[in-house]
């Protein structure tokens, strides 16, 4: 896998690690801003790592575009002897699959979706060959999911999850996107799933809604007092599918400052990932069970 | 000290030089469209450059000052008047306990930038204190500002009212505006005819202009490579994988209406790229009215470092001028 390197402008370096999605191109990309991160290089004022490439930006009255490309190439060709491990986290985050106020929202906007017969849920479900919707929510929350890029908008996280390529769930976005979206709401699009950390605009099917919030500006709720958001690149995720009334005591631990989201430490390891995908995943469920 | 509005204008919010660091997080830079503006208006009444002052589009706020102060208008041209009065803009303005600050019709450009002595003073967010609207964050409660809203304003230096910053210093967008572009990031995605006609057609700035990005039309729709759609990228010619996107950054969705993404960019998606507008040029953006005829000039590193060398040196000269 060898990087593409362009410049954005003068003060942007863009590095494509691969042109395809894959958890190793995302692999690349984080271990990449990581060392980066690590270097020091002088004049680097942002690194932004995403999907399966990531950006630099600089100053390049500190730095000349030229020497920063070399150096960051340099550090790619350390990269691709390191091996491949890093050490993250793994978090639980509740999600109330086909919930009420994504589903009033989705009937609003019928006429942008593929199918307006059907719901986003049972849509994906159908065109990715799972006979039922309880079998599509196993698939989505049983195997865990990679951070793979934050952002578009304040701390929305973009997830790929962590299986071999034939079983990635795929579904278009809406044909036109929505005006509105509930705040929380778990989507997806591509080959991605995303949780919107604001109300807004949105192209992405809506499957569900969590109760835990993940952006929160004033910086008030217990877990998101130290830094306003919540996900980093790079954290593992596992999704935990909950009705009702836990979605309710949820929102209300939230409000009371008693909600603490389920997270442990883990050394991710690409070379073991690889090895066995369904074992390496079940130790990781065991770990947040016994978080 | 503090500052009453009466009328908010259209969208103004406080913004200073922006909040570098945390794109990665999905938040962006922020900060004054037309940062030379902004920067000149706070040297002119002995602000700090990277104080907060206020930016107001295509409308004017009106403003009720609390005590004096002295206050400096740059960037569009709209007239300032105090109490009636006419003012000049690029100067500074004594404005006296009591008196109502208002702005007639926008004249030239499209965003004004209001530095008032002491600054802004409303707490900082990641460092700044830049409004960033979607993520209700810094400025005045994390929105424009709205009538009835009290601003607080700091601790002012003494300043000679009068002193003003010359005409030539003043860097305004031609018409047609000119835009340096670096070619890049997925320039390869479309054919060279299609790269060729880019530069050669002029476009206008669409309706839908703001803080996050400026969209044209006008020109030819780009024609792209063939390929087969790379997994995870989406089927359209213009798709790829959601990649981080430059400050700058010129995306086609579909190969038809360019849009440059500004201070308050969404960090990335899955629309092409076909290049960057240089950061000299950044700021001539946020002077840029629906409508107006644009040409994108294709520029090389070198000379992109060049314009950002001049522009730098603009800078050095309307602080010498203002010693």
């Amino acid at each position: 896998m060898q990087n593409r390197y362009s410049f954005g402008g003068d003060e942007h370096l863009f590095v494509e690690c691969s042109e395809e999605m894959s958890l190793e191109a995302f692999f690349k990309s984080l271990s990449m801003t990581n060392a980066i991160r690590e270097s020091n290089i002088k004049g680097i004022t942002e690194i932004c790592p995403a999907n399966a490439s990531f950006q630099i930006k600089f100053n390049p009255d500190v730095i000349h575009p030229d020497d920063m490309l070399r150096q960051v190439q340099q550090i790619e060709k350390v990269a691709n002897k390191a091996e491949p491990k890093i050490a993250t986290r793994i978090v639980e985050i509740p999600v109330y699959y086909q919930d009420p106020w994504t589903h009033e929202t989705l009937m609003r906007f019928r006429e942008r979706h593929q199918n307006p017969d059907a719901t986003d849920i049972e849509y994906a479900a159908e065109i990715n060959g799972f006979s039922s919707v309880p079998d599509f929510i196993n698939a989505h929350s049983g195997a865990p999911w990679f951070v793979s890029m934050v952002g578009f908008v304040s701390g929305l996280p973009f997830m790929y999850q962590m299986v071999d390529q034939p079983r990635q769930i795929q579904v278009p976005k809406y044909l036109s996107p929505r005006t509105d979206t509930p705040k929380l709401t778990v989507g997806y699009g591509g080959c991605f799933s995303c949780i919107y950390s604001v109300r807004g605009a949105g192209g992405y099917q809506m499957f569900g809604i969590t109760p835990m919030p993940i952006f929160d500006p004033e910086e008030k709720i217990s877990y998101l007092k130290d830094f306003m958001v919540f996900f980093k690149p790079g954290d593992i995720v596992k999704f935990k599918p909950i009705g009702r009334e836990e979605y309710d005591q949820c929102v209300a631990d939230v409000e009371q400052g008693k909600f603490w989201p389920k997270s442990c430490d883990v050394t991710f390891d690409l070379q073991d990932f690889q090895q066995d995908i369904d074992a390496y995943n079940s130790k990781l469920e065991g770990l947040i069970n016994e978080c | 000290m503090s500052v009453k509005v009466l009328h908010p204008g259209l969208a103004t919010t406080v913004q200073d030089l922006g909040r570098p660091g945390y794109f990665h997080l999905g938040i962006p830079i922020g900060g004054a469209m037309d940062r030379l503006a902004m920067r000149a208006a706070n040297l002119l009444v002995g602000n700090a450059e990277d104080a907060a002052g206020l930016e107001a589009v295509f409308v004017g706020p009106k403003l009720e000052f609390m005590e004096d102060a002295v206050i400096a208008v740059t960037g569009a041209e709209m007239p300032v008047k105090v109490d009636g009065d006419e003012k000049p803009t690029w100067t500074a303005i004594h404005v006296k306990a009591g008196q109502i600050l208002s702005f007639d019709f926008l004249k030239s450009g499209a965003r004004i930038c209001l530095a008032i002595s002491g600054g802004i003073d409303v707490p900082q967010a990641l460092g700044s204190r830049s409004t960033y609207p979607i993520g209700a964050l810094g400025g005045f409660k994390g929105r424009a500002i709205a009538e009835g809203d009290i601003l607080p304003i700091g601790a002012a230096n003494s300043v000679n009212e009068g002193r003003s910053i010359p005409v030539t210093l003043r860097r305004t967008p031609g018409n047609p505006a000119e835009l340096r572009v670096l070619p890049g990031l997925y320039w390869h995605r479309i054919t060279e005819e299609a790269g060729n006609n880019f530069f050669e057609d002029e476009w206008k700035v669409a309706p839908e202009a703001d803080r996050m990005g400026y969209r044209f039309c006008g020109g030819r729709p780009l024609d792209f490579v063939d390929r087969e759609p790379p997994f995870g990228a989406g089927s359209d010619p213009s798709n790829v994988v959601d990649c981080c996107y430059p400050y700058g950054s010129i995306q086609v969705p579909g190969g038809k209406e360019p849009i440059i993404l500004h201070r308050d960019a969404v960090s990335g998606g899955g629309y092409f790229m076909v290049g960057t507008v240089i950061s000299a040029d950044m700021d001539l953006i946020g002077q840029l009215q629906p409508h107006t005829p644009t040409k994108f000039v294709r520029v090389t590193m070198d000379e992109a470092l060049q314009a950002r060398a001049d522009r730098a040196s603009i800078l050095n000269a309307i602080r010498t001028s203002l010693e």
